[in-house]
């Protein structure tokens, strides 16, 4: 019995630029009681497909040009406002992805989650108030009557999206629709959701409709899998079919770039050190402590309250040639720790010996030196380039200062450059704005290597990138440091990744090392419950594999 | 740093160019920015195109409306008001422009040092600002004025002292936010001196902020200046400006309503122009709206 | 919260001592006596009024002396007019001042949030246009300049409204509180304006919407409290501003009030007229400051907690 039946749904944007076809004449149904994931990477419409069912895409200038879709024998998009305000949230429930901004800062979470029932239910507030009470604890929220009247500011991350799923199911829909509502959190606070979400749809016996970019979250998740890319549904059909019986080549190629198994490349045989860090101590201010507080107290470094320890007394070695992979999930620090050792964040003790040299305290021209030598790559490839520069200028300001170009041969050199991270040549005087993440980063990359260093820390480089660009990324990485015999820190959340990259791996947690070793032997038998619990929610792309973990 | 073009490369649109073409379809703003020059340039010319001399009167004629000799007919004294409200103009205008500048000059500067230190620096320099904030700067500027006579010199400084103050504080949040910026830190792990870092990657992103609230504070300023006129504490006679013609113009206004309407209604227009030019700028520079 | 307000109030001593230093030493500092500017007056006379005065004591004993009389409450005698104190002449302008300022703000505020939100709702469009041009008048006309048109049009022309006089004839407060009140009513409209669009462009409005909530439980429940914030930060510079174009447009409308008086003080150079004027809007402006950041922070939840007693 199909709950929900999506016929030749077309949508299309209609902006001053022109006119773009985000949805494609898709059709598809859901089943009740069953798990449907949708499946793409950015732009393939699997997200606005869902919003029109609610009428939640801006219509100007959005504009559904064809389809219907039929729930329970209505079509939704031919739905009056009052009919429409009917279902939303009552019928068919919504979960956003983040967490963050998805919950009204200004009011209490109680207030929030009785609204539902005080709209579609008419209870009163007390009766509500009881029901809240009960969802919440479902939820695996403790304490609910004092909970009641906190505000989503003082809730995690994990927390908050466990308040949204119980404001979406409080009054029993029939049809649950999440959009990507794990991809913002932690792997092991995404493993719990995702259990959550399971577990209550089993009870309620919901109809879900998952969408995701993440297809080992897929694979634990889905009854049935639709594959959109730009704009259409390329392949649509059980879970285990779309694994194991790829039919598409899109749905083959976005398989095969998930990063699964070991490294393939060997480690370098001879192991001589390259970075140092010893005893590495970052602290913060913490800016909450008030003022009168902090000038009360002693400011030496082990006045606990008044600090965040992001780097808690790190010690890390880093052999020639070798690429080690930093892992932790937020706030684990390893993203200081890696700015730390490019100096770029203050630090508050240590030594960090960058072949042979402590970079601690150097005078600023030796710094200089030593910078040519060793650079980052940074997250967010819309950020980490000037957007008032061109590539050309982007790129020949470190050859040029370290005076290892000059203005006549720069040209020349830049060029090789693009090529060498494969991008065109033609695109020189571009800006970065006019590029695709993909490509940005790949500018990013080029900048990295301009100097011809020899460490690189690369801080989660291909994390806000898609699955398909992120394995065009990572081969580029690993052939650069091939071709130059680079040193690289790796830092990701991402363990897939790391395996696949890394030759030896480091555990960060909570500003401390957890534990260290050669990759293999680390994923194969963790030694610490910490690395045990992240390996245990790392979700494959298998549901064989999946659903038997469950 | 561009060198000349080679191997046809395709020419990038850069943001100002794209805020460019954001501007032009924003009628109000270019209609704004029609009328500002139009106004600069009569004011730059004004000495060499008024059709009589500033001072000369006719007292046989006294205050007429309008006529074909007298466009925007006399005063009490015969003087021509076309003349008049054309070298208030320029005076109010020139105001305006300079007194914005010093304002300018020294927020711009407060602000970009205390956002680039950061710190406690920063936290000094901003609590320094949000104590001047409270003081109630019309009063002292107006004490000010009173005390002291009604110097140019004076009146520039009093009106820039009160407009730093916001500007310092927009310009330090946009330095602040841009020293977190990832390509702050790459510029920075590139090796780049703290000067250049400013120079090539800080100053040319705080620019759009700046721009628009300098052209934004320039009618505050003229109002400020027109305000302090009306009172009779800011331009003195034999100078006029638009806010002290308009405080003649207010004593007679029963009988010679003239007096008051045009040189009011210039004013507003100059207002009205900078005020669209200012929110067109902020819409055609806005991040927030350009391609992603 | 109450540890927030007496630290502010706290902050606000220094700065009040300041103001009345400055203030002081400015009015001291300026060549000749009060009486210097009025028609020669003989030497003998003019010692004895220095004397009465305490103009021949040294600056900084008249300084302390008169801190001391301030605490006191004592705002001592006037210059100009003998005879009389300026307490007296405060509370006889007060009321009608606080009464302009109260339905200015009121105008201001009223007019122009309900304007803001209704444009915000439908941007680029005619329900958007229309108010924000409306606005854009306020800003660009000031009260020295609509105060008169008014008057000329509703008053003397159309002979619609009273223009003159405070409480003397029905609807004669109508004028001056719309004058004074329609600039910062033109800056709220688009403060608020822009701080809807804000907030409505949030993804917990989109929450707020697919949970089937209606339309104006979505805008008013859900969206004016963080729309508003801007608001709330700018009403202590807005009563600066009121309480500076009182003096207009007092004089315009020809309402007894304290902001007329200390226009007048200054030109007459009734030095403890001023200086008691000056310190009275002070100190009103550093409270109204107080109580516009007290707004703020209790509107945002995070704020509010973070004063409550630190996490």
């Amino acid at each position: 019995m199909s709950i929900l039946e999506v016929n030749n749904l077309t949508i299309r944007f209609y902006t001053r630029n022109g006119v773009t076809t985000a949805v494609d004449d898709i059709s598809f149904s859901v089943e009740e009681g069953e798990t449907l994931a949708i499946v793409g990477e950015s732009g393939s419409g699997k997200s606005v497909s869902c919003y029109s069912l609610l009428g939640l895409i801006p219509q100007p200038p959005g504009r559904i040009d064809g389809g219907t879709a039929l729930f329970n024998g209505k079509d939704l998009l031919q739905c009056t406002d009052s009919e429409m305000r009917a279902i939303r949230g009552n019928e068919i429930a919504f979960i956003f992805q983040d967490p963050m901004t998805s919950l009204n800062p200004f009011l209490t979470i109680g207030e929030q989650l009785l609204e539902p029932l005080i709209y579609h239910r008419q209870y009163t507030r007390q009766a509500a108030r009881l029901r809240v009470y009960e969802v919440l604890e479902e939820v695996g929220i403790k304490d609910p009557i004092k909970r009641f009247d906190c505000y989503p500011h003082e809730f995690s991350g994990g927390m908050r999206q466990r308040v949204m799923i119980a404001m979406a199911l409080i009054v029993e829909p029939k049809l649950l629709i999440a959009d990507e509502p794990t991809t913002a959190l932690d792997v092991t606070i995404q493993a719990q959701i995702l259990d959550l979400i399971k577990n209550l749809q089993k009870k309620y016996a919901i109809s879900v409709i998952f969408i995701s970019h993440d297809l080992g979250v897929v694979a634990g998740i889905a009854d049935r899998v639709l594959v959109m890319y730009q704009g259409k549904i390329v392949e649509q059909g059980l879970a285990d079919d779309i694994f194991h019986d790829t039919q598409h080549d899109y749905t083959k190629r976005l398989l095969a770039s998930i990063p699964d198994g070991p490294k393939l490349r060997p480690a370098p045989e001879v192991e001589k050190p390259f970075l140092q860090v010893d005893h590495l101590k970052t602290y913060f201010q913490d800016s909450s402590v008030s003022i009168i507080k902090r000038l009360l107290s002693p400011s030496s470094a082990n006045n606990d309250n008044q600090f965040i320890k992001a780097v808690d007394d790190v010690s890390i070695n880093v052999n020639r040639g070798e690429i080690v992979g930093l892992v932790g999930e937020s706030g684990s620090g390893k993203s200081t720790l890696g700015r730390s050792i490019l100096q770029l964040v203050p630090v508050t003790e240590g030594k960090v010996e960058f072949d042979g040299v402590d970079l601690i305290g150097l005078n600023p021209s030796l710094m200089k030196k030593q910078r040519r030598r060793m650079q980052m790559i940074f997250q967010d490839p819309y950020a980490s380039l000037n957007p008032r520069m061109t590539v050309f200028d982007t790129l020949a300001e470190p050859l040029l200062y370290h005076g290892l170009a000059t203005k006549k041969d720069v040209s020349e050199k830049l060029y090789t450059l693009m090529d060498e991270v494969g991008l065109a040549r033609s695109h020189i005087r571009k800006y970065p704005h006019e590029f695709s993440g993909g490509q940005r980063q790949r500018i990013a990359i080029g900048r990295a290597i301009a100097t011809k260093p020899e460490l690189i820390i690369a801080d989660e480089p291909v994390s806000a990138l898609d699955v398909t660009i992120q394995a065009q990324i990572l081969e580029l990485i690993l052939e650069l440091v091939d071709a130059h015999d680079l040193t690289m820190l790796f830092i990701s959340h991402d363990l897939s990744v790391v395996r696949y990259i890394s030759d030896r791996v480091i555990v960060m947690h909570h500003g401390k090392i957890v534990e260290a070793g050669k990759t293999e032997p680390l994923y194969a038998a963790p030694q610490h419950d910490y690395t045990r619990s992240l390996l245990a929610a790392i979700p494959v792309a298998d549901p064989r594999r999946e659903q038997l973990s469950s | 740093m561009t060198s000349a073009k080679e191997f046809d490369d395709e020419q990038g649109v850069s943001l100002w160019q794209d805020a460019w073409v954001r501007l032009q379809h924003n009628r109000l703003a270019l209609l704004g920015m029609g009328v500002l020059i139009f106004m600069i340039v009569i004011a730059l010319i004004t000495p060499w195109i008024v059709p009589y001399s500033y001072e000369e009167q006719d007292l046989m004629l006294g205050a007429a409306p309008p006529s074909m000799a007298h466009w925007l007919g006399t005063d009490v004294l015969g003087r021509d008001m076309l003349t008049r409200v054309m070298y208030g103009g320029r005076v109010s205008l020139m105001v305006g422009f300079i007194a914005t500048g010093v304002a300018l000059l020294i927020g711009v500067v407060y602000g970009a040092v205390a956002g680039y230190v950061g710190g406690r620096v920063d936290a000094a320099m901003m609590r320094l600002v949000d104590i001047l904030y409270a003081l109630p700067f019309m009063i002292f500027i107006i004490l000010l004025m009173v005390l002291f006579g009604r110097n140019m010199l004076l009146l520039f400084l009093a009106i820039g002292a009160v407009e730093w103050l916001t500007m310092a504080r927009i310009v330090r949040g946009q330095v602040l936010s841009l020293r977190q910026q990832e390509f702050v830190e790459a510029a920075i792990s590139i090796g780049l001196s703290p000067w250049t870092i400013i120079r090539r990657h800080i100053i040319p992103n705080t620019l759009g902020p700046v721009i628009v609230y300098t052209t934004l504070t320039i009618p505050s300023v003229m109002l400020l200046e027109a305000f302090l006129s009306f009172l009779g504490l800011g331009i003195q006679p034999p100078q006029s400006s638009w806010g002290l013609l308009i405080s003649y113009g207010v004593e007679t206004m029963e009988e010679y309503p003239w007096l008051l309407i045009y040189p009011g209604l210039t004013l507003s227009i100059a207002l009205f122009a900078l005020n669209f030019l200012g929110d067109g700028l902020r819409d055609a520079l806005d991040p927030k709206a350009s391609k992603d | 919260m109450l540890r927030f307000i007496l630290s502010r109030l706290l902050q606000a001593v220094p700065v009040l001592l300041v103001v009345i230093t400055v203030t002081f030493f400015l009015i001291h500092s300026v060549p000749g006596g009060p009486f210097s500017a009025d028609r020669a007056v003989a030497p003998a006379v003019m010692k004895a009024l220095n004397a009465q005065y305490k103009l021949d004591l040294p600056v900084w004993q008249q300084y302390t002396s008169y801190v001391g009389d301030l605490l006191t409450g004592d705002l001592g005698p006037s210059f100009k007019y003998p005879g009389r104190s300026v307490n007296e002449m405060i509370y006889a302008g007060l009321p009608n001042t606080v009464e302009l300022g109260f339905y200015a703000m009121l105008v201001a505020v009223c007019i122009g949030v309900v304007a803001g939100v209704i444009a915000a709702l439908k941007p680029n469009t005619k329900q958007d246009y229309i108010p924000m041009s409306l606005a854009m008048i306020g800003i660009c006309m000031p009260s020295f300049l609509l105060g008169p048109l008014l008057v000329l049009v509703c008053g003397i022309w159309m002979d619609w409204l009273p223009v003159s006089g405070w409480g003397d004839i029905p609807g004669d407060k109508i004028l001056p509180a719309l004058t004074l009140g329609s600039a910062y009513a033109a800056y709220i409209a688009r403060l608020s304006r822009g701080g809807m669009l804000e907030v409505m462009s949030q993804d917990y409005i989109r929450t707020a919407r697919a949970k089937g909530l209606s339309e104006w439980v979505v805008v008013l429940k859900h969206g004016l409290r963080g729309g508003l914030i801007p608001v709330t930060a700018f009403l202590g510079p807005a009563f600066a501003g009121l309480l500076s174009g009182s003096f207009v447009v007092e004089t315009i409308f020809q309402i007894p009030g304290l902001g007329r008086f200390y226009v007048q003080a200054a030109f007459n150079r009734d030095y403890t007229m001023i200086m008691g004027t000056t310190i009275f809007f002070s100190t009103a402006i550093i409270f109204f400051n107080l109580f516009s950041d007290v707004l703020a922070t209790w509107l945002d939840p995070k704020l509010r907690q973070q004063f409550q007693g630190g996490k």
